[in-house]
């Protein structure tokens, strides 16, 4: 039913300074013909990455608002995502196989998994945080609980919630390079396919790097603008 | 599972190939060629996956704690300390272990190496941040009664730190426990070897390491949970106890200090 993993060697090697690519060698000559190669998987990086994020982030959210209610769902809520957070995501990979066969899905179950402790954590931590006086003025002024919620205590929790976002954004980014053990692609496969191949492990190893800080980067400037404040205390 | 079988038929292929995995990880088999796997092979499989995790382990703890309470004490280096765990979340294991490969060549020695990077991290960053928590009049109080530095580090600062250490160590153990499972493309046969070379185990080898490496992590954190709490002072668990009576149920800091 799988196929095998075979370790294949990037074939057509024959682009740029042979010598230094048949030596396995760092080849910026290779790199710059054979660049084509890594954009695909890189395109599916990007697509595992965001949808089990954003995935991750709808169910978190969920869970964080049903505990804000009901706290004694906090505890159990956190050790049921923590074990999922334990368990290594390339054992999650092989033990869905049999359930949900190769590919993406498999995939992004395991990575959505993974990061529901990270945004779970950060935004109850981000409501828990919320000054209590701040919330009897707001009741006070007459919000109903829902308005409470909405136009105090999220907007005064984003840069937990932001935080968090980050986190798992980034460690996303690391896992989904063994989703192709999923069957799911991505920079991952690149890098297996051959792995002594300085070239080969640079450019895919880089561009995995590169999503990761880029990501990272991106979520910070949406926090600083959806959370002028916090800039204004700042200065 | 052949599809236009019943939903009931899938169901139990479903179950029948982890009550195969099982059988395999506990009675082995033997493959056309003759060798055996599973059993008692996956036994030396699962001692070279600990060794590997623990010698690596040991190393990053006794590189990171003392860096960490060094830098936390002096109030140095928080750059260092904190951007050091981004950077190094950032970085993919894989991508890790195969620029190792690509550069310094397979073996135990310079996949340990690469552990090690992978677990330091989050301990260093946990070190330095426990103990730049310490409340500053705890600091001055023993600075009162007379401690040196180097007391004031190993009999206060370390002991309130600990709890947040082990928040560290715990994260990395199960971190490198995660990653040694891909140990086998730099040439060490731990129990990832059913899973990058398949030939010989088949699909129930494959879902039987995996489900012994999951087993391995889970009882690597309810482990060092268990050490954690038996690790942390009497004092900060009695805060916590104070906190919840307040009604505010506390998750407790587990692995990243957070930011």
């Amino acid at each position: 039913m799988l196929a095998p993993l075979a370790q294949v060697q990037i074939q057509d090697r024959s682009a740029g300074d042979a010598s230094c690519v048949a030596d396995d060698g760092f080849c910026p000559e290779w790199i710059v013909d054979n660049f084509d190669r890594y954009v695909d998987p890189f395109m599916q990086h990007v697509f595992l990455t965001l949808i089990s994020v954003a995935i991750g982030f709808a169910i978190s959210f969920g869970l964080a608002l049903l505990a804000r209610r009901r706290r004694w769902l906090i505890a159990p809520i956190a050790q049921i995502t923590g074990i999922l957070y334990t368990l290594p995501s390339i054992a999650v990979f092989f033990l869905l196989l049999p359930v949900t066969g190769r590919g993406d899905l498999t995939a992004i179950i395991a990575l959505v998994a993974y990061s529901l402790l990270i945004i779970f954590r950060n935004i109850t931590a981000g409501l828990d945080n919320v000054p209590a006086e701040t919330k009897d003025a707001g009741r006070g002024m007459g919000l109903t609980d829902r308005q409470l919620l909405w136009r105090v205590e999220l907007p005064l929790a984003l840069p937990e919630i932001m935080a968090g976002l980050r986190i798992a954004a980034t460690t996303t980014v690391g896992l989904a390079t063994l989703a192709f053990f999923a069957g799911a692609g991505g920079l991952g496969e690149q890098i297996f396919a051959d792995i002594n191949f300085k070239s080969n492990v640079v450019v895919a190893g880089g561009l995995a790097v590169l999503l990761a800080a880029l990501l990272d980067g991106l979520i910070l400037l949406a926090q600083r603008a959806v959370t002028p404040w916090t800039r204004a205390r700042a200065t | 599972m052949d599809e236009g079988e019943g939903d009931m038929t899938t169901t139990f292929a479903v179950l029948g190939q982890f009550g195969d995995a099982i059988q395999f990880i506990f009675e082995g088999e033997t493959t056309r060629e003759g060798t055996e796997v599973g059993g008692s092979q996956f036994l030396e499989l699962t001692w070279e996956h600990v060794k590997l995790s623990v010698v690596a382990m040991a190393i990053a703890c006794a590189v990171s704690v003392p860096l960490g309470l060094w830098l936390g004490h002096h109030r140095r280096g928080q750059f260092l300390a904190i951007s050091f765990s981004n950077i190094g979340r950032a970085v993919p294991s894989l991508a890790l272990i195969a620029f190792f490969v690509a550069y310094l060549g397979v073996g135990f020695t310079n996949l340990t190496l690469a552990l090690v990077l992978l677990a330091i991290p989050p301990i260093l960053t946990n070190a330095y941040v426990g103990v730049t928590q310490v409340n500053p009049d705890t600091v001055d109080a023993a600075r009162g009664i007379g401690m040196t530095e180097g007391e004031i580090v190993r009999k206060v600062e370390l002991p309130l730190a600990l709890p947040l250490i082990f928040g560290g160590i715990r994260t990395s153990a199960v971190n490198v426990i995660a990653t040694a499972t891909i140990a086998p493309l730099a040439g060490v046969n731990t129990l990832g070897d059913p899973i990058i070379n398949a030939s010989g185990y088949g699909d129930t080898g494959r879902l039987a390491a995996a489900i012994v490496v999951a087993a391995l992590a889970v009882f690597t954190e309810l482990l060092l949970g268990t050490a954690q709490r038996a690790v942390t002072p009497e004092g900060i668990k009695l805060d916590s106890d104070q906190a919840s009576r307040r009604g505010r149920i506390q998750i407790p800091i587990r692995r990243h200090a957070s930011t």
